[in-house]
Order: structure tokens, then sequence, then C-alpha cells
């Protein structure tokens, strides 16, 4: 067990640095393997998008990579707001101060004003390496505050999603979001605006059961995994082996739920002509009508 | 136009269903820039029959419905040769109501034997999905333009047609039935299709007298005269208010 000493001797020196590797499971070494198709890859193929170029596959990016790839031009908002711990939950603390490290947020979501080539957006991305993204009270909090000042400023929203579900460590605190959210996007679709969801992988449970489904528009990564209720729970409750594309971007827009699946790579070009296409294109302006 | 050449009503519905017509991809290609097409009615599934979705006429975006027969055989089985399931309209429906939130206009391109006659289509409430298609149309805040440019079956072309305007190309028909349906229902002799399509009074020009229809177009159809009609249409009924738009189109429908 020489190896582990030398890891945990390691470590002490640089705690963060490996926590946030080892957790996020981000692969070290220069092969990459693909979750959804399993083929390995050398890293260098993976490109600038962190696709795999077997299957097209989108990697799961943290918010703060994936803002990267968006824009240079974001302001954030409301990275001052704390997580409580209503519930008084053990060990939830702990689990926020370890995932606020890794993913340099205070919450599982990043909010905040984005310019794409001058069109200002209210964004918001989720971030799958906080608590799985779960919907916890501040994530809500983040989210009903960005859609009501998308609301006062008359700006578009394009919310990137991921995440497990509910905070099962907020308990019914939760569940709550949902309802806070949705109510939120409700008022920004009344005052004619424009919200635009991108499903990434995985976006399930509560996110999808609320704001992920009441978009005007819905564009999923390709290969991303969609749905309510997990694999496991409905195979053990339905005794039957469910199909190993069930719950795919790709299967859900066959079912009605997803408008176009968009690579990527091309991702930022599409948001940007579908912005233009609902503002600078339209034949009056929303609020005059 | 028609008037140049006498044509029986028969021939009007063979060129309609011709194989030759113009696929509406292809169409929805030349017409718009940048068409996106969206899927699916958030409820159960995504109908081939129907492509919707936005695109820009010209310099402005417009919302786009069009029923669609497939140009090979895999597409033509998979759409039920253009016949719409109830999905279908209820992804229009869905796009329409999207279009009327961001107040951009509504163009439907028709070229459907009719809604698709089917165990699924009617447990899923086929009648219902034309219904509140219509009933949709009728209340929608912007303007509507449809262009039927082959077969116009019954309800299921209405549902797309419930419109401020509607345009025939020259080869297309609309009618209540199919004449083979309709000599089937009255004389119950199907072969006596032809004498049927004479009495229906399905023919363009017949529709044009009839006030059912605005314009009829030549063929093969000029898509960059189209796509100008279609905008200074658009401008002419941006000009009305609202509810003076859907007072017109009440009225349109109310004289019948």
């Amino acid at each position: 067990m020489t190896w582990f000493n030398r890891l945990k001797d390691y470590s002490k020196q640089q705690t963060d640095k490996l926590l946030n590797r080892y957790l996020t499971q981000i692969p070290s070494g220069i092969w990459r393997e693909c979750p959804r198709c399993h083929s390995r890859f050398y890293y260098r193929r993976f490109g600038n998008f962190d696709v795999c170029p077997e299957c097209g596959y989108g990697f799961r990016l943290t918010a703060r990579k994936r803002l990267r790839m968006l824009t240079k031009d974001a302001v954030e908002w409301d990275a001052d707001l704390v997580t409580k711990d209503p519930l008084s939950f053990p060990g939830y603390s702990e689990k926020l101060q370890r995932a606020q490290k890794i993913t340099k947020l205070n919450e599982s979501v990043w909010t905040g004003l984005a310019l794409l080539d001058k069109r200002s957006v209210a964004l918001g991305i989720m971030d799958p390496y906080f608590i799985m993204g779960s919907l916890g009270m501040i994530t809500g909090e983040k989210l009903a505050r960005l859609f009501e000042r998308a609301t006062l400023h008359e700006l578009p929203v394009i919310l990137f999603t991921a995440s497990g579900g509910a905070r099962m460590q907020e308990g019914i605190h939760s569940l709550m979001q949902m309802s806070k959210v949705t109510a939120a996007v409700n008022r920004h679709r009344q005052a004619g605006l424009l919200y635009i969801v991108v499903l990434t992988d995985p976006t399930t449970g509560g996110v999808t059961a609320s704001f992920a489904m009441e978009a005007d528009i819905t564009i999923a990564e390709p290969k991303a995994l969609i749905g309510f209720a997990g694999r496991r729970v409905i195979e053990q409750t339905v005794k039957q082996k469910l199909p190993a594309d069930f719950q795919s971007a790709e299967q859900l827009q066959k079912n009605g739920f997803v408008d176009e699946i968009v690579p990527r790579e091309h991702l930022t070009e599409e948001l940007k002509l579908l912005l233009d296409m609902n503002q600078s294109n339209a034949w009056r302006a929303n609020h005059d009508k | 136009m028609t008037n140049k050449e006498k044509v029986s009503a028969a021939e009007v519905v063979k060129r309609a269903r011709s194989d030759n017509k113009t696929d509406s991809r292809v169409m929805i290609k030349q017409l718009l820039t940048d068409f996106r097409e969206f899927h699916g009615d958030r409820n159960s599934a995504d109908d081939p029959a129907i492509i919707g979705g936005i695109g820009r006429l010209l310099d402005r975006s417009v919302t786009l419905i069009s029923t669609q027969k497939g140009h090979d055989v895999e597409n033509r089985l998979a759409t039920h040769f253009g016949s719409p399931e109830p999905w279908g309209y209820r992804k229009a429906i869905r796009l329409m109501k999207q279009a009327e939130l961001f107040c951009r206009p509504v163009v439907t391109l028709i070229n459907t034997p009719g809604a698709f006659p089917g165990m699924d289509a009617e447990k899923a409430g086929q009648g219902e999905a034309i219904a509140s298609c219509i009933a949709t149309m009728m209340n929608l805040k912007v303007p509507v333009i449809s262009l039927i440019f082959g077969e116009g079956g019954s309800g299921g072309a209405l549902a797309l047609a419930s419109s401020d305007r509607v345009w025939m190309t020259e080869h297309s028909e609309y009618a209540v039935l199919s004449p083979e349906g309709f000599a089937s229902i009255l004389w119950k002799d199907a072969k006596r299709s032809s004498e049927a399509a004479e009495v229906m009074g399905l023919t363009p020009a017949a529709l044009l007298d009839a006030g059912v229809v605005e314009q009829i177009l030549p063929e093969p159809l000029d898509l960059v005269g189209l796509r100008q009609q279609l905008f200074s249409a658009f401008n002419e009924l941006f000009a009305l208010t609202p509810d003076a738009l859907v007072e017109q189109r009440y009225q349109r429908f109310r004289k019948f």
C-alpha cells in the first residue's frame, strides 16, 4: 500500500487540487473513455469542447468551463447568497464546502448577465459537479432572481440545465423551489420574453419536472440523459430491463419534448441565431402588441 | 391561369395529387432563410407529416407550418402520404401559440389528402386535435396566410387553413372529401369519382368564385415572387390592431 501512503502525503500538500480531480472524475493521463459508447481515445481528440469523437456525447462540464466556451463578457449575479442548512443535516455543510471548492460557485447554478456578440441575455448554467447540480434553496433563489431580473430589464433567458433533481439534504424546502422558479418563468413569459433551455447531461427529477420543460425553445445536447425518475427506480418498479437509449435526448425528441438537438460545437452560433430571430428580425417589439 | 386552358375537375385532382409536386422541404428552403425546425407536441410524439419551425422571410422572422408527404417510399410511409396524426396538429398549435407570443406571423403550406384515419389517431383524439387547431387559428392575434399547393383534404387541411388569407396554386384542390369518398357516400360507387369532382366545385377557379380562397398562383411556383407577396401581405395585416385582425378573420368565415 505504498502508493496509498504516497497519495496521502501528496494530498496533504495539495488537498484542493487532488480532491478536485478525484471528485470531478476528470480522468488523468492521456486516454479518455466515453461513458456512453465506452470507446477510448487519445486526449487530443477530445477537442476544445470535451466531446466524444466517436459518438458525439458531450462530457459533463463545470459551469465556469461552459461559461468560458460561450462568452468572455459576463457579470455574475448573486454570488454572495449563502446556503442555509434547514434540516441541520449531518455532514451537509462539509459537503457544501467541498462542492464550493471544486466548482468555485456558491451554489449549483451560475447566474448572470452575459453578452453573446452584443446580444444581452440573462444566463444561467447549472453545474453537475456541485452535488450533482441538485436543486437547493439558493439554487432556486438564484434562478428565480434570474427570471425576475430578466423580466424587469426585458431580457431573454438562456438556461443550461444539469441536475440530479431535488437536494435531499434540504428536504421539502428543496421541493418548493420547483413552484417558485416556475412562477418566475410564467411572469417572464407573460411579459412576452424568450426563454431558451439547453438540456445537458444529466437533467432529471425535480428540474425536469419544472423549469427544464417550460421553455419556449427546448434544445438538448446529443446523447444527454433527460428524464424524471431514475433508471434503477423504474426498473425496480416495473420489473423490466429498460432499453439502452431510454431517456436519451434523441428518444425524447421522438416523444415530442425536444425541439432541436444541437452538438456543443454549434451551440453558441445556434443560440445567437435563435435570439436574432426573436428580436432583431421581429415585425414589431413584443411589448408593443 | 386556369382560364387559359379548360381542364376537367378530374384532371385538376390528378394534377393536385401528382408526385411531381415540389417537396415541402425544398419549398421551405427556397422560401425562408435560416429555417430551424422545431419538433414535438410536448405531450406524446413528433409527427413527421407536419414540419414546423421558424425562419426568416426576407429580413423578418416568421413561423412556418407545413404538411409533408415525403419524397421517398420510407418517408411517405412514415408520413402516411402526408396525413397528419393528432400530435402533428398539436405541434402546430404549440408553434402557433409561440408565434403569437413573439409577434411572428404564421405561414402554412398545405398538401394533404386529409388527417390520418388510424386507430392510434382516433385514440389520441384526432377530432379534438383538429378542432383545437381551428380554434387556435381563429383566435390568433398575429396574421396567418395559408397556401394550398396540392391536395387540400377536408378537415385535415382546414385545420391549417383557418387563416386571414388562403391562396392556392393553379393545380390544386380543396374539398370536403376526396371525390372517391364523395361518390361512394352519395352514389355508393367510388368509380364515379370524376363525375363527383365536377359536382364538388373543388377547383381553384370555383373556390375563388365562392370566396373560399383569395388568390390563385400559377405553377411552377415563383418562390421569389411568393416571398415578396407574403411579405407585403403580412405588412398589410400587421397594420391592423390584433383585435381588428381577429374580427376580420371572424367575418371571413362568418359569411359562409
